[in-house]
């Protein structure tokens, strides 16, 4: 018996080593192994044996059960990574071919920009405020002291509807709206669409868009609006830009003030892009005029506040190297894409 | 304005590197946005005098000179010039000298070499390769070599002398931009008084004075102002015996730098005043000031002016303009510009200078109406000061004493019936640290103030600004005068302690929910014009009803005359435009406002925000643009209803819904542009599909208030349900039957629509999956039937029955 064993047992290894794949090696492992096996077939003749045969005959026939079942997943586990690599060989792709894409739309590069200035006002606690486009001659320019006889109010420069209304020229309109309905303190912005009487052309368009932002509070200094700029630059331009403000004139503000930035591009040495002067113009600033407080109803020996106006264009233009205003307004798909 | 350096040098020596000048002035206030160096590119030019000429030996056309140069030995030049002589004056660019090539917008860098075997150092050049004009020697030939033997300066030509310094060009030019509260900054004194203060330099202003001639100018001339509210100060002098000749060089090039040629010496007198105190003056030929008389009055009706520039038509002048006359006619529109007849000519004896002051808002709209801006009217309409026409006189008969062109009539008219009192202010300095957040010493307060001229009174610490600082009129304004002088940027930044807080508007939500759903639905924001052409509601087939705009008075152009009452005119533009660029399919959105007119005229118009989605090209068609609307809505917790739309004529009548919420609130609609609409804009073989949805009714129905639904605990049944009607029948009609009537249905969905065999014509097959399911249990299959059974004979009453 022990030399049947010993035949199975080789017999077995070499046919387990020539079955070439997974379904002969399973197929092996029952007519061997199985109930109906033949090494089953020979341990059902052990009574046969004596008794002192037994356990030896019995322990043998376990080794080679054992030294089987081994060879049998050995060679299972070998042909099953040969028959992996086989497929996975068949089924290479060219993963130089394009993707599948969902493709998302997208915001127009104005409103990218406008959205970046609203979060960084919001957290600073101001509040978004919205107005007529078509106003009141007078929220646009009597109240704001650009009286009767102001170049602004030219027809070559404001398009009309009436004598007492037009498209207004300036934001500003919303912020006396605001003074006029809320009491200080007021801490607004006021994005939108402004309109003066330019023809199209690479930095000019009829209509444009505005962020105005008003302050309005007790002891609201200079140094205030300087501070609120600065911060709302570092957060538009990094913690290293560099700010300046120089002395301007506007009717509804005094001090009036400008504010540039030192040009990124060449670190204030002079270049093309900030016209030599190393410095770009980022806004209008100034001390609320007394007067226009004083038309909103809000006593200027109480309180004092500071507003500033920012060309959306230009931040947008500046941002993404847009040299062509008109491209903002053509809508041309293959503009709108790169955004 | 463009200030010569060397003219702001008559009266502060502001002589630091102009980088330093630049930078300075525009921190304190007035802006420079460029300034050049009027030397540049010459270089190594200098004044020669021929000494001797030769004809080449080997040449009919050339020349060879020997030119003093100021140096040892004489330079051997060889030229083609015809028109040298021996003992001419010119300039002579040496080995190594730069000057300019015109003709080919270069530089031209002259070398030594040879002509024709003759040996050459340099060359000899015209006015041209300075960079310079006719008009800057009026006795040069336009083409050959510039000879100054002529020039009215001739004396002063110095061999050797470098030839910028000689003709004056050895000069920087500065442009400021001044702003409209400045008028005295269009000045070189103006300037003057800024750079004095911003550098803290000695600042040198002579009253002019001028000895004049014994006589009366009452005797010779009268003057009556009508209009005292248009003018408020008039006067006038005569100057008799003139002498019209070119001005001299010193005159000339500051002229020149300041961007105004020179002309002749009484016209150059009042230019110069102008430039040098910022206000205007004029010169009337004594010869048509008929009848001896000057009145200011408004002209008539009917009365024409043929103005000096000699270019605009003869001016039809209108009773809201200011004139200057003699006893029978305008003479000059007041402020703007001279009459042609009156004006300075070769011959003229006598003149009458008039230095005045006028209404600026009236200057301003005279002469936008005459179509004629000039130097003076750009002054006069920014508001001048009455006080500065007496300097300005003063500094005019000045100058024709120092030019010796003429004899002054000793004493001047006046007419100035209100003087102007000079202004005075508290300076509360403590109050102006609070205003600015700033800590600035009262001495140093007062400082600032004193170094921008103003009068500092210390009895009643009060300060006087100078006359012409028509801009100061309140604390504020002192505030920033001495906040600019201190310098802004020494202002210690705080940020202020908001006592408010940010509050999002519920339209904000929205609109911002809304962004996000249209970009996730691969639509792409646009940005239009809201205003449009009123030809194209015509075009996109717009209801009569929704035509009434807001016109715009002055518009750009009738593409542009109106503000859209619809959005979908901007859109078919976008969709067009695209088209045109090849760009055969795309998805398009725009929040953006329709402007609807009220009754009346006088009050402002109703401005609604839209969100307007447009589709077209591949792929793309009714069922795409209404599963937009759908996704949209449902994220906005609106549960949409879509019904058929026939009566919309932007659309296509058979494929087009409006779109309202529970409740019957119309929110939008949705659907195929009208063929017709569509080749309008030229689109014929591409359908356009939009969606307008109105945000405010939105905003009303839409509900964010989204609550968590247990996930089911129980098993569904699901049955397919094969439905045959007639094909008239909606899908909606169908699906509404099975909703209205089932029991523990879940979910309806479509899944096939056949026709064909086996269908009867006339006939569709619409086949349905239904999901029932318990919250309380799982659903038996008799349940199950009986819902089921309960639909079918629902839908067999509606003559919709099951397939066979």
């Amino acid at each position: 018996m022990k030399e049947q064993l010993d035949n199975i047992q080789k017999q077995a290894l070499t046919e387990i080593q020539n079955a070439s794949d997974i379904k002969s090696v399973d197929d092996l492992k029952i007519r061997l192994l199985g109930k109906k096996g033949e090494l089953t077939a020979i341990l059902k003749q052990m009574g046969k044996l004596s008794a002192e045969e037994r356990p030896v005959i019995g322990q043998l026939a376990n080794e080679v059960r054992q030294v089987i079942e081994t060879d049998i997943a050995r060679r299972r586990e070998q042909l099953k990574s040969l028959d992996t690599e086989r497929r996975l060989k068949k089924e290479v792709i060219d993963v130089t071919l394009p993707g599948k894409r969902t493709e998302q739309g997208g915001r127009h590069p104005l409103n990218i920009v406008l959205d970046e200035l609203k979060e960084i006002f919001k957290g600073m606690g101001y509040s978004i405020v919205d107005g007529p486009e078509v106003e009141e001659t007078k929220y646009v320019f009597d109240m704001l002291n650009t009286d009767e006889g102001h170049p602004a109010r030219d027809m070559q420069d404001t398009f009309y509807i009436t004598d007492n209304i037009l498209l207004r020229t300036q934001t500003s309109s919303v912020q006396i709206r605001t003074m006029l309905k809320t009491s200080p303190p007021i801490a607004i912005i006021s994005p939108g669409k402004v309109y003066r009487n330019d023809s199209v052309d690479a930095t000019h368009s009829p209509i444009f868009h505005q962020c105005e932002g008003l302050v309005v509070d007790k002891g609201i200094t200079f140094g205030d609006l300087k501070g609120t700029i600065e911060t709302f630059a570092k957060r538009l331009y990094g913690s290293d830009v560099k700010i300046r403000f120089r002395p301007h004139h506007f009717p509804y503000t005094e001090p009036s003030a400008e504010a540039d930035f030192q040009c990124f591009k060449c670190g204030g040495k002079g270049c093309p892009l900030c016209k030599g002067e190393g410095w770009i113009e980022l806004l209008g600033c100034g001390i609320v005029h007394p007067q226009v407080l004083l038309n909103c109803g809000i006593d200027p020996d109480v309180y004092s506040g500071f507003a500033f106006g920012v060309g959306l264009e230009r931040l947008a233009m500046m941002r993404y190297a847009i040299d062509d205003m008109r491209l903002l307004y053509e809508n041309d798909l293959r503009f709108l894409k790169q955004f | 304005m463009d200030l010569s350096m060397k003219w702001l040098n008559d009266y502060v020596k502001a002589d630091m590197p102009i980088k330093e000048f630049v930078d300075g002035m525009t921190m304190s206030g007035s802006k420079v946005e460029t300034y050049r160096d009027l030397s540049e590119p010459l270089k190594n030019i200098v004044v020669g005098k021929v000494v001797q000429i030769e004809k080449h030996t080997d040449s009919e056309k050339l020349w060879i000179c020997q030119l003093d140069v100021g140096k040892d030995a004489p330079v051997q030049i060889v030229t083609a010039a015809q028109n040298l002589y021996v003992g001419a004056v010119v300039p002579v660019v040496l080995d190594g000298g730069v000057c300019i090539d015109r003709h080919n917008n270069t530089v031209m860098k002259i070398k030594k070499g040879k002509l024709r075997g003759v040996e050459s150092f340099g060359m000899m050049c015209s006015f041209d390769e300075l960079g310079m004009e006719n008009s800057d020697f009026p006795y040069a030939s336009p083409d050959g070599i510039l000879i100054f033997n002529e020039d009215p300066d001739f004396d002063k030509f110095v061999i050797g002398e470098d030839i910028t310094k000689a003709v004056g060009i050895d000069d920087t030019v500065v442009e400021f931009e001044i702003t409209n509260n400045r008028p005295d900054c269009l000045s070189v004194i103006g300037l003057a008084r800024e750079a004095h203060a911003t550098f803290r330099l000695p600042f040198e202003l002579k009253t002019p004075v001028f000895k004049g001639i014994d006589g009366d100018i009452n005797k010779e001339l009268s003057v009556t102002v009508e209009n005292k509210k248009l003018c408020t100060r008039y006067m006038a002098a005569k100057v008799k015996n003139i002498k019209i000749a070119p001005s001299p060089r010193w005159l000339a090039e500051r002229l020149r730098a300041s961007g105004v040629r020179a002309i002749n010496n009484f016209v150059d007198i009042t230019n110069f005043v102008m430039l040098e105190y910022g206000h205007p003056m004029h010169a009337f030929d004594a010869r048509y000031v008929e009848g001896n008389k000057i009145v200011v009055r408004n002209a008539e009706d009917g009365e024409v002016l043929k103005l000096l520039d000699d270019k605009t038509p003869e001016l039809k002048l209108s009773e809201d303009m200011l004139v200057i006359c003699n006893e029978k006619e305008p003479m000059a529109l007041a402020g703007v510009m001279g009459g042609l007849n009156s004006g300075i000519r070769e011959d003229t004896k006598e003149v009458i200078f008039e230095s005045a002051c006028f209404d600026g808002v009236n200057v301003r709209r005279t002469a936008k109406k005459a179509g004629v801006r000039t130097e003076s009217s750009s002054r006069f309409e920014k508001g001048l000061d009455p006080e500065n026409a007496k300097n300005a006189l003063y500094r005019a008969l000045e100058l024709v004493e120092l030019l010796g062109c003429g004899e002054v009539v000793k004493n001047v008219i006046d007419v100035y019936p209100v003087v102007k009192e000079p202004k005075r202010l508290k300076l509360d300095s403590e109050w102006i640290n609070s205003f600015l957040g700033a800590n600035i010493p009262e001495s140093e307060q007062i400082e600032s103030l004193k170094r921008l001229d103003f009068a500092y009174d210390e009895t009643d610490k009060t300060v006087t600004p100078p006359a012409v600082r028509i801009d100061i009129e309140r604390p504020c304004d002192l505030a920033e005068e001495i906040a600019r002088i201190y310098g802004y940027n020494r202002i210690e930044s705080t940020v202020p302690k908001l006592a408010s807080h940010n509050v999002l508007t519920p339209v904000e939500i929205l609109k911002a929910k809304l962004m996000n759903i249209m970009t996730a639905q691969g639509c792409r924001e646009t940005m239009t014009f809201s205003f449009i052409s009123p030809k194209s509601y015509e075009k996109c087939r717009i209801d009569e009803s929704e035509r009434k705009s807001v016109e715009i008075i002055n518009p750009l152009g009738e593409d542009t005359g109106v503000m859209r009452t619809s959005l979908i005119p901007s859109m078919m533009e976008v969709v067009t435009r695209n088209i045109n660029n090849r760009t055969l399919s795309g998805r398009f959105f725009e929040i953006g406002r329709e402007y609807h007119p009220v009754g009346d005229k006088n009050e402002l118009p109703v401005e609604k925000e839209v969100l307007i989605c447009t589709v077209y090209g591949d792929g793309e068609d009714f069922f795409t643009i209404k599963g937009i609307a759908e996704e949209v809505l449902g994220k906005c917790g609106v549960s949409p209803v879509f019904t058929s739309l026939r009566s919309n004529r932007s659309f296509h009548t058979g494929r087009c819904a409006e779109i309202t919420a529970e409740g019957g609130k119309v929110i939008g609609v949705c659907g195929e542009i009208h063929p017709l609409a569509a080749e309008n804009y030229g689109i014929d073989n591409t359908r356009v599909y939009m969606l307008v949805i109105k945000l405010e009714e939105l905003l009303e129905c839409s509900d964010s208030d989204v609550k968590y639904t247990a996930l089911p605990r129980f098993p569904a049944s699901v049955r397919d349900l094969s439905l045959v009607c007639d094909s008239d029948v909606s899908n909606g009609e169908i699906g509404g039957i099975i909703s209205k009537n089932a029991k523990h249905l879940e979910s309806v969905r479509l899944f096939d629509i056949y026709t064909g065999e086996q269908i009867p014509e006339g006939k569709k097959s619409l086949s349905y999956k239904l999901t029932f399911r318990k919250a309380d249990g799982t659903l038996t299959d008799e349940e199950c039937d009986k819902a089921v059974g309960k639909i079918i004979n629902a839908l067999s009453e509606k003559n919709i029955t099951l397939r066979t």
